[in-house]
């Protein structure tokens, strides 16, 4: 009935069908799916639908509901900016602004050559660094305006 | 039993209800917002909060079962200010365009702003600015408007068992719309309006399109006919405030030719006719060896949606005879045109339904053009007629009788009650009885199939013939009966039934999505008694014994399933995908 259109790895379908009648599936498959892919994908969505047997409205509506589930493929350096309370006040925002001077893109937007994508953060567990972003999963602290640009040329694609 | 106290009142209720429940069987009401008779409590807008005595916690009325020794205040000067900063709250989210809003004067949050009296907003605007969504030929989703209770997902899923609604997004970005931010057209939506009638403001209604038959009505070179679906009848009156229940069949007659329609025919002599054809395709299926069955009932364009969507493999058993709206429009613009001399393209031909998938229907495919044109040009529902007919002072209480015109306006009992749960199956036994023995039934009332439980499964026995019957209304039923036919069908096992009704609404279509607004299972209970009693007042109860339903045969159609029957009256199903790419 369900066929693998979307290519998940045997792993993945292996533990799709392990969960398929357990409650609560959704989020721990999407989990899964997400850590293979980066993102769950409209189409890897109605698989895991089809797979599960779970509506796929059902499954929109928990993949929209969290943060942590994205939608659109990252780029291949993800950038997380810190809007959590210290870094917020610390000025998070103005990096936000410089890296879309920088690269064109705003929170939740991949630059045209798939090389980065951004996104807005809760606290990545280093509030006195404040305010602190990643960049391909590098944490760089205390950052200003003026550092933006070094700091994304500093980091090579994985 | 549970005892318990509501404003110090005693009330003695059953074990299971709610606190609500139990103050309105004292009489008193606690505001609702959210609040659904139809659906399982949500309890996602706080409006019917209670206090208990010696019990600091608060509760939502709606969804706290009563519990013994329990006492509730329903009111003071703390919930009044609470319930008001509710209001407040919401409205400030909510687009102040009440004047110019489709729900104008039969809204639910504007009539709780009215018994509040809200006269400001203290909280800054907050109106979402999600994109309107007029997709389908059916259905408005108008998400400014939206105050997110969550009904509309809740039929959807619950009821109907769709899921072409879903809460999308979190927080005050929540839009009830579909997946993968998809049109409602692109989704599993089959029109069915169940969602509109169950909003209780502006955010989702039908497609408007009373500008259009204004405009037609006053174009000369268009002959207007229009029809009346039978559910109509029995729904317009509470339009106009008679009681639920209320028949107005020559009221509206007249009301139609007020309006300035030309001519003025009935559904019901199209549903007299779906008789003959699916009644006959029906005793062809059961007396045929390896024919296929169970034959399931195609009247209901939002059950045939689903069916092609949900149940393509089920598609060879729909029913080929078109709904009774149909089959009327397709006569109208050829036997009708022919018999008074009217090209066929100078017909405008008007429906009145009770529903919004209606309006999809007609323009479904091809096979919707039989004569040539349009078979049917424009569908209102029920409300636009209501409206129509507010805006040119036609009040239906103070309007007189008058008959339909004939050749195709004359109906029996049997065409009328398809607007019922178990009304096209009963219309059907009582012509195939005849059809299979040649003989008439006695008794035409078929209990067997009545009642207004969601699965109903039977046997009709037409003389020693024992005929297997289900019956689904809500089309969420529907799914575990498909399932049953499937699994039976793909194992190579004998059907399970031999003939199937399904109807999307519950009720019937006296519960439509084009129906007036307020409807619960006692206005549907109402609405279901007036149609059986406009079955039993009919002189003549059974499709084929209407005399110009024989007439059309011998001078027309030949016969039931003649070429010429399945050119106009019979159509053809093909397998939809559920989400369009």
């Amino acid at each position: 009935m369900s066929e693998n259109k979307e290519n998940f790895s045997p792993e993945l379908m292996e533990y799709i069908k392990e969960w398929k009648e357990k409650p609560g599936n959704v989020i721990m498959v999407l989990h899964k799916v997400q850590g293979e892919f980066g993102y769950v994908s409209r189409e890897a969505a109605e698989q895991v639908s089809e797979m599960i047997d779970v509506p796929f409205a059902k499954i929109w509506g928990v993949l929209t509901f969290y943060h942590f589930f994205k939608l659109t493929k990252p780029g291949d350096i993800n950038i997380q900016v810190c809007l959590g309370t210290a870094c917020y006040l610390k000025g998070g925002e103005t990096l936000v602004d410089e890296i879309q001077n920088q690269l064109g893109i705003g929170i939740g937007e991949v630059t045209p050559d798939g090389r980065y994508s951004l996104e807005a953060v809760r606290c990545i567990g280093c509030c006195g660094l404040a305010p602190v972003m990643t960049v391909g999963g590098e944490v760089f602290g205390k950052v200003t305006k003026k550092k933006v640009a070094g700091i994304l040329a500093s980091v090579p694609a994985q | 039993m549970i005892n318990l106290k509501i404003n110090g009142i005693p009330a003695e209720v059953e074990e299971g209800t709610t606190v609500l429940n139990a103050a309105k069987s004292v009489g008193v009401k606690i505001p609702t917002l959210c609040y659904h008779p139809d659906l399982t409590p949500f309890a996602s807008c706080g409006m019917c909060i209670c206090k208990q005595e010696g019990n600091k916690k608060i509760i939502r009325a709606c969804s706290t079962p009563a519990s013994e020794g329990m006492s509730v205040i329903t009111n003071d000067a703390e919930l009044f200010q609470v319930r008001k900063t509710i209001l407040e709250m919401t409205l400030s989210t909510h687009p102040a365009s009440c004047l110019t809003c489709i729900r104008n004067g039969n809204c639910e949050l504007q009539t709780l702003a009215a018994e509040f009296g809200i006269r400001e907003i203290p909280y800054a605007p907050n109106v979402s600015d999600a994109p309107i969504d007029d997709s389908t030929p059916s259905i408005v989703l108008d998400p400014e408007k939206c105050i997110k209770c969550g009904r509309c997902v809740q039929v959807c899923q619950e009821l109907q068992g769709v899921y072409a609604l879903e809460f999308v997004g979190r927080g005050d970005k929540t839009t009830m719309s579909p997946a993968a931010s998809l049109r409602l057209n692109d989704s599993p939506c089959v029109k069915c309006g169940q969602c509109v009638v169950h909003c209780p403001v502006g955010a989702i209604h039908e497609k408007d399109q009373t500008d259009e038959f204004r405009m037609a009505v006053a174009d000369p070179s268009k002959h207007v006919v229009v029809q009346m679906a039978p559910a109509t009848r029995v729904g317009i009156s509470e339009e106009f405030d008679l009681p639920a229940g209320t028949v107005s069949t020559g009221k509206l007659y007249a009301s139609l030719r007020a309006l300035g329609c030309d001519t003025v025919f009935d559904t019901n002599f199209g549903a007299d006719l779906t008789i003959m054809e699916e009644g006959s395709e029906f005793v062809k299926r059961l007396t045929t060896e390896g024919s296929v069955l169970p034959q399931f009932t195609s009247c209901c364009p939002s059950w045939v949606d689903y069916c092609e969507k949900y149940y393509p493999e089920l598609n060879e058993n729909l029913s080929s005879a078109k709904s009774p709206m149909m089959m009327q429009g397709a006569i109208t613009k050829t036997y009708y045109a022919q018999a008074s001399k009217i090209d066929p393209k100078d017909i405008y031909s008007v429906a009145i339904m009770p529903c919004t998938a209606k309006k999809f229907e007609r323009g479904r495919d091809d096979n919707m053009k039989s004569s040539g044109y349009d078979d049917v040009d424009l569908v209102l529902t029920t409300r636009e007629l209501g409206r129509l007919m507010r805006s040119q002072g036609i009040d239906l209480k103070e309007m007189h009788e008058e008959e339909a015109d004939n050749p195709i306006g004359e109906y029996t009992g049997a065409g009328t009650i398809f607007g019922v749960t178990g009304g096209v199956m009963e219309a059907a036994v009582r012509t195939a009885y005849h059809l299979v023995t040649g003989e008439e039934l006695d008794k035409v009332e078929v209990n067997a199939v009545r009642g207004m439980e969601s699965i109903r499964k039977g046997e009709v026995d037409i003389k020693g013939t024992k005929v297997r019957v289900a019956l689904v209304h809500g089309l969420a039923n529907a799914k575990p009966i498909c399932e049953e036919v499937l699994e039976a069908k793909r194992a190579g096992k004998p059907a399970p039934y031999d003939f199937i009704e399904v109807m999307a609404c519950r009720g019937g279509c006296i519960a439509g999505g084009g129906q007036p607004y307020g409807t619960t299972d006692e206005t549907r209970a109402k609405r279901i008694e007036g149609l059986y009693e406009d079955d039993e007042h009919s002189a003549l109860r059974k499709s084929h014994e209407n005399p110009y339903i024989q007439k059309i045969y011998g001078d027309y159609l030949e016969e039931p399933l003649s070429h010429k029957a399945h050119k106009l009256l019979h159509t053809t199903y093909e397998k939809r995908p559920i989400y369009k790419a």
